[in-house]
Formats: structure tokens, sequence, C-alpha cells
């Protein structure tokens, strides 16, 4: 009997091992045939409405799916915008007081106008709330209970329809944003530079608050106008040219007023079935499954046909294979699913399986995955290479830094001993071995607040914080060096602290403040304590939550403290502004970001010319002296811009790093053919321990049974032994 | 019982209010209305109007506990804290602060959580009780000792070791089931098994411990003696008489827990991709939102509360001596 199950058990494994089925396959059976792209998301967004949504990973979602007027150059480098929904760049025109035309530089000018036209056959998703009657009412305007009953999103009702994009749907976006009820966080700065925004603002936001069904559409901002079906205009104050920038954001893409009026119905809100849900927008996928808990689902959209994959703008040094789809319409891929992976463990070993398509890499895979070389130079290792997955290394437009409070007595001051005491603590901290140790080497040393990619960031020789560094070796093949320790211990001796004590012989105590209060954080704190020991500092850690810690930097409370900042947009502007007085929060009741709490009035005049100039070789040159002069004021310790690295099977197509564009998936390519065989190969199913361990069992039961009659016997000796 | 069960829910009444008391005092300790207001716009951009016309649209503009501003009555009823506990006790969980509705969230991953923890507690539960029964079956021998040192072996190792253990085992190298994931109706018993297995095994040292001493104990008292003087075998003695008598305890600290159920595992949940409610309120807590919190932890205490009335009620059914009285 036995063994006639050992047969059948060894016949059925040897079929399945024949048959190639996955049983690790965590998708239907057949499911990765098909076009579909998989990929993971780790934290559920919260907003997909495009007033709302200011995070990276809700934009991965949306921009997909919205479409505002411009959009980053896939290629091209430096990060240069492209009309995306428009015709051509924006028209723009300079104007007085009085709405005469008048030259970018002239005295007289107040006012600049974009005017934007859009490409003629543009249509939004199909999508219930376009669907009307024949006297043109919306169908879907009045559900009931009983009408949503089977409905879990949008694209369940029987009927959808599209309609045109139009210009007057862009100016409905920039009303959406006025509407203080919608809380978009960009509503403040739009406000100061569009004309007549924040009157629209206030005066609808009242009127909704008072009438909650007040058609604010109807209602005109003074700076932004319908100029025909097709055209839009903005106006805003003075010079802004940064201002395309906010124009290739989600803030700007357009909403169909139909859309709101849908989701404005009581019994989607009950169902979760909102416009902070199910966005509705032009581009080329629309989202049809929304469970933030577990997946989202997008589809090509069928309406989207305005755009061709690039053929221009590849740097000379990059494989030419991307250009291979140019010209051909997108997008490539049917389907995109998103699973939510919130542990790195089950997600690393998903994308090793082939079950994603491309994958991060966390720091537990990190040694499994990445190779680095004496010289710091990143390389697959060969477990990596046996699969054919390839890399993308790419140098974020971020930083993290370590700030001094300016307005602390101690490190803070602008005196020649003051600033001596942040340069040494700027040696002492050794940024290299930060890397190393905290980031796998995911990073490069900053030399100023401008991170690569972004106007005004020099490389070489003449990129390099001399405050803190030399240049060793010749101008072109030469290198930055960390200044010794020896220099640092100088200049605290010059600072007045020789050996890191002050001037009474008690040790200097500087005070660290963090949010980073949990156990991992441990080690890198002790590692702080360390480079303040070399120069004999005594540093004094003061952990906290992280709304106690934003308190703290907001009102000036802290002596040291580290943070971080992100490109928005590619413009030096838009970091250097986090040095600017008028940003330091104690100038702004603890509102700006200049946590440091900068303010030299040199470097805000300079600040002020720069603002708001056009890049040119006069406004890069006042932007150097402004870093040199940081570097020599050491506000910050530079810290860090990290790496970001992306592994990607060899069946995934035209990855290119574009840190700043969301909307690249449209340009993505896959084989799903070569992905499910090598599927197939990677995983095939053992069956051999489960029949040894089945046999085990088996024939762990004639013992067992041997062993319970023997103490039925032993059991009547023992019994009359109690007994007696 | 009628009476008793109307007297035990009116007790709720009270110790919920304090509940809800407690978790409105804590959190508002922590968090400010002005953080959860950064928290859920973002740190870039946010302005004091932006921050308080968010407060105004999410009614954390009101005092917490007494409205100073209001006159009479309205000075406790208009209140954060009046006003968001009645819509609790009538069940309106409202929205989270991030917009979604909070009943809706709770009823979609309701489902999920019991799928691992409803199986995971019934298995579980018999796989323990069997084992300990065998084991008591076998007391004294080497097989005894052996499985209690394996006992305290499960016990003393991480429940995240046997997840990361079973899905590098079980997924990665023998490729039997997928390494995470989720989906409904049979294609998802696939997703299932591992974790319900590994959450039986975790569970395995310390349920096999308990109940042995549970039975070790009864298996000394005289109707044991009795059923065995009248010839029965060691099994029918130990599977009905030993098994049934020492029900007791058992429901004590099985009843009570499977309300609870409902609630999900975090770590479970989290490692194997279940959308369940397990990091629901972990996750909310993170990130300041307030309307899951009160939420959940309301829900909790609700869950409970009817354990505790359910435990009670199964004493009648298992022991005829107990009786409730209004």
């Amino acid at each position: 009997m036995i063994g006639r199950a050992v047969v059948f058990l060894l016949l059925i494994s040897g079929l399945t091992g024949c048959s190639g089925s996955m049983w690790n396959s965590p998708y239907p059976v057949g499911q990765t045939q098909q076009d579909i792209l998989y990929s993971s998301f780790s934290s559920p967004p919260k907003h997909l409405d495009p007033a709302i949504s200011y995070n990276a990973n809700e934009w991965a979602i949306i921009s997909q799916v919205y479409e505002p007027p411009l959009q980053y150059a896939y290629f091209k480098r430096p990060y240069s915008l492209e009309p995306l929904t428009l015709m051509t760049m924006p028209q723009v025109s300079y104007l007085d007081k009085d709405g005469n035309k008048v030259d970018e530089k002239s005295a007289r000018l107040a006012y600049t106008e974009y005017r934007f036209t859009l490409k003629p056959e543009i249509y939004f998703q199909p999508h219930p709330a376009f669907v009307k009657d024949a006297s043109g009412h919306l169908i879907y305007g009045h559900l009931s209970e009983e009408d949503v009953k089977d409905i879990q999103s949008p694209s369940d009702f029987k009927l959808q329809d599209t309609r045109r994009l139009s210009a007057a749907d862009y100016v409905y976006a920039i009303q959406r944003m006025a509407l203080k009820q919608n809380h978009s966080p960009i509503l403040g700065t739009m406000q100061q530079y569009i004309v007549g925004l924040k009157a629209y603002s206030d005066k609808i936001s009242k009127q909704v608050s008072q009438n909650p069904g007040f058609a604010f559409r109807k209602e005109a901002i003074s700076g932004v106008k319908v100029i025909s079906d097709n055209v839009f205009s903005i106006k805003i104050k003075g010079l802004y040219p940064q201002f395309l920038y906010w124009m290739s954001m989600n803030f700007f893409a357009p909403v169909p007023w139909e859309a709101v009026r849908f989701y404005r119905q009581a019994v989607l809100k009950q169902k979760n079935i909102t416009l902070d849900t199910f966005p509705v927008g032009t581009g080329p996928y629309m989202l049809v499954e929304n469970n933030p808990n577990k997946r989202m689902r997008l589809l090509k959209n069928p309406n989207f046909d305005h755009e061709l994959y690039p053929s221009q703008g590849l740097p000379a040094d990059a494989p030419k294979s991307l250009l291979k789809d140019a010209g051909k319409p997108l997008p490539f891929i049917n389907e995109v699913i998103y699973s939510l992976e919130k542990e790195s463990v089950p997600l690393w070993n998903k994308f090793l399986q082939g079950y994603y398509d491309v994958s991060g890499v966390s720091s537990d895979s990190f040694d499994q995955a990445i190779s680095v070389s004496s010289s710091g130079n990143m390389a697959l290792t060969q477990a990596m290479k046996d699969k054919n997955i390839h890399f993308l290394n790419q140098v974020e437009p971020t930083i993290f830094y370590f700030a001094f409070n300016m307005a602390d007595p101690v490190v803070g001051g602008y005196t020649e001993k003051q600033r001596k005491l942040r340069q040494a603590i700027s040696i002492a901290i050794n940024m290299e071995d930060y890397i190393s140790i905290f980031l796998n080497g995911r990073g490069i040393v900053a030399q100023s607040p401008i991170p690569p990619g972004v106007a005004g960031y020099q490389s070489g020789k003449e990129g390099i914080d001399p405050y803190v560094y030399d240049w060793v070796g010749g101008d072109t093949n030469g290198r930055a060096k960390r200044k010794s320790i020896e220099v640092a211990k100088k200049l605290l001796a010059e600072a007045g602290y020789p050996g890191g004590r002050k001037p009474d012989g008690s040790p200097l105590v500087l005070y660290y403040d963090t949010a980073a209060t949990g156990p991992d954080s441990k080690s890198m704190l002790n590692w702080y304590r360390k480079q303040f020991a070399k120069l004999g500092i005594q540093l004094a850690v003061r952990a906290t939550d992280y709304n106690r810690f934003q308190d703290k930097v907001r009102t000036a409370k802290v002596q040291m403290f580290s943070w971080g900042w992100n490109a928005d947009y590619p413009d030096p502007e838009y970091f250097l502004f986090l040095l600017a007085g008028v940003n330091a929060p104690i100038n702004t009741n603890g509102q700006g970001v200049n946590g440091a709490n900068y303010d030299d009035p040199q470097y805000n005049k300079w600040f002020d010319q720069i603002k708001t100039m056009p890049n040119s070789p006069e406004r890069m040159a006042i932007i150097h002296k402004m870093i040199r002069k940081l570097q020599k004021d050491a506000p910050w310790v530079w810290g860090v811009n990290p790496k970001t690295l992306v592994l990607y099977h060899d069946w995934y197509h035209n990855a290119w790093a574009h840190p700043l564009a969301n909307n690249t998936l449209k340009y993505k390519r896959i084989d799903a053919q070569k992905r499910y065989q090598e599927q197939q190969a990677w995983n095939k199913p053992v069956i051999w321990p489960f029949v040894f361990v089945l046999l085990i069992l088996i024939g762990s039961i004639y013992p067992l049974r041997k062993a319970y009659l023997k103490r039925q016997h032993l059991r009547i000796d023992t019994d009359t032994e109690d007994a007696a | 019982m009628f009476a008793y069960i109307i007297r035990r829910l009116l007790y709720a009444i009270p110790i919920l209010i304090g509940v809800n008391l407690i978790t409105f005092a804590l959190f508002f300790m922590v968090n400010t209305p002005d953080d959860m207001a950064r928290a859920q716009l973002g740190a870039k951009q946010t302005s004091p109007e932006l921050i308080q016309a968010w407060k105004v649209s999410h009614g954390y503009d009101k005092p917490l506990f007494f409205n100073a501003k209001a006159s009479g009555f309205d000075k406790v009823t208009n209140t954060l804290f009046t006003q968001e506990s009645l819509k609790l006790f009538m069940f309106d969980f409202g929205q989270s602060d991030a917009g979604r509705q909070i009943s809706s969230d709770i009823l979609q991953r309701m489902v999920p959580s019991l799928s691992i923890a409803l199986p995971t507690f019934m298995i579980g539960l018999i796989t323990n009780i069997a084992l300990a029964l065998l084991i008591v079956l076998f007391r004294g021998s080497v097989l005894d000792s052996v499985t209690m040192t394996i006992a305290v072996a499960i016990m003393s190792i991480s429940g995240l070791f046997y997840i990361i253990a079973g899905q590098v085992l079980f997924s990665k190298l023998l490729h039997w089931v997928p390494i995470s994931g989720y989906a409904t109706g049979w294609e998802g018993s696939k997703f299932v098994i591992l974790p319900v297995l590994i959450g039986v095994f975790a569970g395995l040292g310390s349920g096999v411990r308990w109940y042995r001493s549970l039975f070790l104990e009864e298996i000394n008292k005289d109707y044991v003696r009795t059923a065995r003087a009248k010839g029965l075998s060691e099994i029918s003695v130990l599977f009905k008489h030993v098994l049934q008598n020492g029900l007791l305890p058992i429901l004590t600290g099985v009843v009570v827990v499977i309300p609870t159920l409902f609630m999900g595992s975090l770590i479970m949940e989290s490692f194997f991709g279940i959308p369940g409610l397990g990091s629901y309120t972990i996750d909310a807590i993170n990130s300041q939102d307030f309307g899951i919190v009160k939420a959940m932890v309301f829900l909790g205490s609700v869950l409970y509360i009817f354990g505790l009335i359910l435990t009670d009620i199964s004493y009648t059914f298992f022991d005829p001596r107990v009786r409730l009285n209004g």
C-alpha cells in the first residue's frame, strides 16, 4: 500500500516537473505571458487628486494618467522641458502695468504672460462621467445605492464615454487648486505669482463654505483666461522663469468638470470612489483598480494617440539601443500592475524569480546584487549577470545635509572664529565614510547645496569646497582629497577651542537634534559622536519624535541637525533659497525652509538677483559667488547627494533614469514571452523533499503504534504500584 | 442569560468611554493638529493658512475636551472628544484624515485578515490540542522529553525568523508557493498555505506546552482513574474524558480572541502582502491619521468586550454548573 502511494507521488512529481508549471507564481496561470508590466509600491498612495497630490509614490501613478501642458524630455541632459499636450512651448510676453508689451529686461516689466496652445485632438480616457443622454444630461449624475451595488471602480460602469480636451479643463485645474477646501499644497506659492489667484481663492472658498454646491467654475481668475477652445493664458507677476517647471507638474493637469461632479455623489464616496482615488485624465494609462493596501492596476488608455517615442536628445555615451523604438506610438505596454510590498525580502526574491520586472536595491540585498570596486565603481555581481539583470545608477538631484543653527551662540554666527569652528567640523565629519558605511556607497559627497544635474553644479576642481578639500593630481584627472584632521584641529584651536576645550578648560559639548530614534539609528549616532571626538568635541544627541524635531527647527531651538531636500524642478534657485534669509524660521515666524537660519546680507542680495534670472553665464557667475560664500561660511556640512539604483530584467526595454520625470512608463516596453520562458526555467518546483517528509510521517506510524501498545501494558503495572 | 448580557453591554459603555478618553488624550499629547495637518499636506509648501483650512475642514480646530468659548452645555458637547465619540458609539467611523471612508476600508480589509487568521487559529488550536494529548499519552517517555525540548526551542525563536525562513525555503528554494500576495476565491488558496503553516508552526511551542500542562493536571484526577478502571483505552480516556473536562480553561483563553481575529496580524500580513487590517492602525499612527486610530482602537475594544461576553456564554454550554444570572 505504502509502496503504491510512493510510486504515485513520484509519478505526480515527475509529471509536474515536466509540465514546467510555476507553483510559486503570484499571478493567475498564463497572465505573465501577456503584455503586462509587474512592479511594486512600498507605501500606499494617499492622494491621487492632482490638485492635492505631492508625494513621489502618488506621482508615480497619476503622472501616467494626467497630462500637464509640459513634460521633461526623456533623454535630454541637462534636464529640459518640452511640450506634452501643447503644439509648441508656451509663447511668452512681457507686459508693463498697463498691459503693453515690453522687453524682458525692461524696468517697466510688471507681468509675464504665457500663452498655451493645445494639440487639437486629445481625448480623455473612457469614463462614466462623460456619458450623456440624448438631451445632454449626464446619465450617471444621480446614482442610487442600488446602482452602485456591484461597482468597485468607475470602469465597472456599463457605459463609458469620452470628451475632447479643451483649454477650459486646464483653467478648471487652477480653479480647483484655488479652492482652499481642496488643500492644494502649492496654493500659497502660486498665489504669489498668478495674477488674481489670491482674490479668486478667498472669494470662492468663502462662497463654497456657505454653499458647497457653488459652481466656482463659472467665476474667472483675472490672470487666467480661456482665449479659445484650444488656447489659454496665464499672467504672472513680474519675472519668474521657473513657472514653466511648475507647468510640468500634475497640479496643472487638466481635470474634467464632469468627473468632479460625478465623484461628488455620496454613494460613490461611501465606496471610496472619488477623484482622489480614481483619477480621470488624458494620459497614456487609466487607473482601473485602486486598492492601496493591495494592488493598483493601470490599463492603456484607448483614446491616447498623440505622442511618439522620442528620437532625439540621447547623450552620446548612452546605449544606441534606446532609440530602437524611435518614432513608434506610445505607450507600448498594455497593462501595469503595482503590488504592495512592504517588506524587502519578498520584494527582492520575487524580482529574482522574475515576478517583478524592475526593482530597487535595499541595503539587505545590496551585497547580493552589487559589487563595489576599491575605486568606488559599482557593478553587478556574477549572480545578477547570470540572470541577465541590468542596472541603472543615477545621482539624484537631492541633498541630505548636516546643518548648524546660525542663530546659535556657539556653532552659529559670522565671525572668523565661528566660521573656523564650523569649517573644522566640516572637515572632521567624513562623509566618504558615511556613504560607505551607511549607504553602501550609494551617494557622492556634496560640495555645495546644488546637486548634480542642476544648473550651477560644478564637478572637478572648480566644484570642490576648498575649505574642506584639496585637489590632488592634475586638473582633469585629479581628485578631491579631504583635508587632514590636523588641519581641522588647527582651525578648532583658532576658533578658540584647542583640543575641543573651551577657554576655561571645560570640554566643548555640542548638541545634535535628530528624529532618528529607532535601534537602527544607534550606529549612525555613534558614528557622529566619533567624528566629533576626533576633534575632542563631545557630541550630545537629543533624539525626539519627528513632530517635536520639526518644532525645534521651526523655533530655532536646535544647535545642529540633519535634513534633506529634493528637486521639484532643476533650477538652482530651488536649492539656494534653502539658505536665503527671507526663508529663515527666525524671520518668518517658523514658516521658512532655511532651518539653518543663515542670513547673510550679501548672499541675500545675490539670491534676489538670481531668483528670477533665466539661466545665463551672468547668472552662473553670481551663483558661483554665492556658493563660494556659503563654502566659506559653512552653514551646512554639505552632506550627500544620494544615488538611486534600479535593477531590471533583460526583457524590460528602454530603461533610462530621469529623476525629475515621473511619466516615463509610456516609454517602457517588455518582451512577455521571454519573461515567461525565464520564469519557467527559474521556478520549477522541487518535489522530492515533499515525498521525503511524507515517507517519514508514514514511516513513523508503526513505531508510534508499537510504543502506544507497549505503554498500554505498562499502565497496568504503574497503576498497581500507585494503588499500592 | 438575556439580562446578564444586557448588563454586560451596559458595563461596556463606561469602559468604551474610558478607552476613548485615553486614546484622545494620548494621541493629542504626541501629535498636535498642526503636526497632523503638516503630515497630511507635506512639509514643502505648507503655509499657516493652509494648515488652518485643513484643521477647520477636519474639525481639529475645536478644543479637545472643554470648549471655554462656548456657552452652557456646548462647553462639553462642542468639543472634538464628544462629537467624535458620539459618532463612534453609533458605529459611524467617518473618514480618515486622508479622506477615505473608514468603514469601507475596514470591510475591505477584514476578509483578507480573516482568511489568514481564522485557518491559523483553527488549525493551530486542533494541532496544539492533538499534539498535547499525544505527548500526554507518552508522558514521561523519551518522546515527551524530546518534544518538550523542541517546543521550548520553537518558542525561543522569533516569529520573524519562521516567516523569512519559510519564505526562503518553500518559495525561493523549493518553488512550492508564492512568496507573498493575495487573491480571492480558489486562486487565493496558494497564498494562504504558507502564512497559515508558519502561523501554526510558530505557535506550536507555547500552545503544546500550555495544553500539555492543562491535560497533565486533569490526568491525575479521580474521574480519569475511574475511566481507566472501567477498562477504557488510554486514547478514549484522553480524547473523550480529559479533553472534555479540560475544555473550560481552554475556552477562557480561546473564545476571547475569536472576535479579535478580524484585526489581523501586523508582521504576517506585511511579509506576505496580505491586504488585511493588521497594519491599518500602525500605518495610521505613523501617518498621524487620528480618524483611523480612534476608529480602530474603538473597534478593537468593542471586539474584545464582545469576546469576553462570548467566553462567559460559552461556559454555559460546556459546563452545566455555570449559569449566567442577570
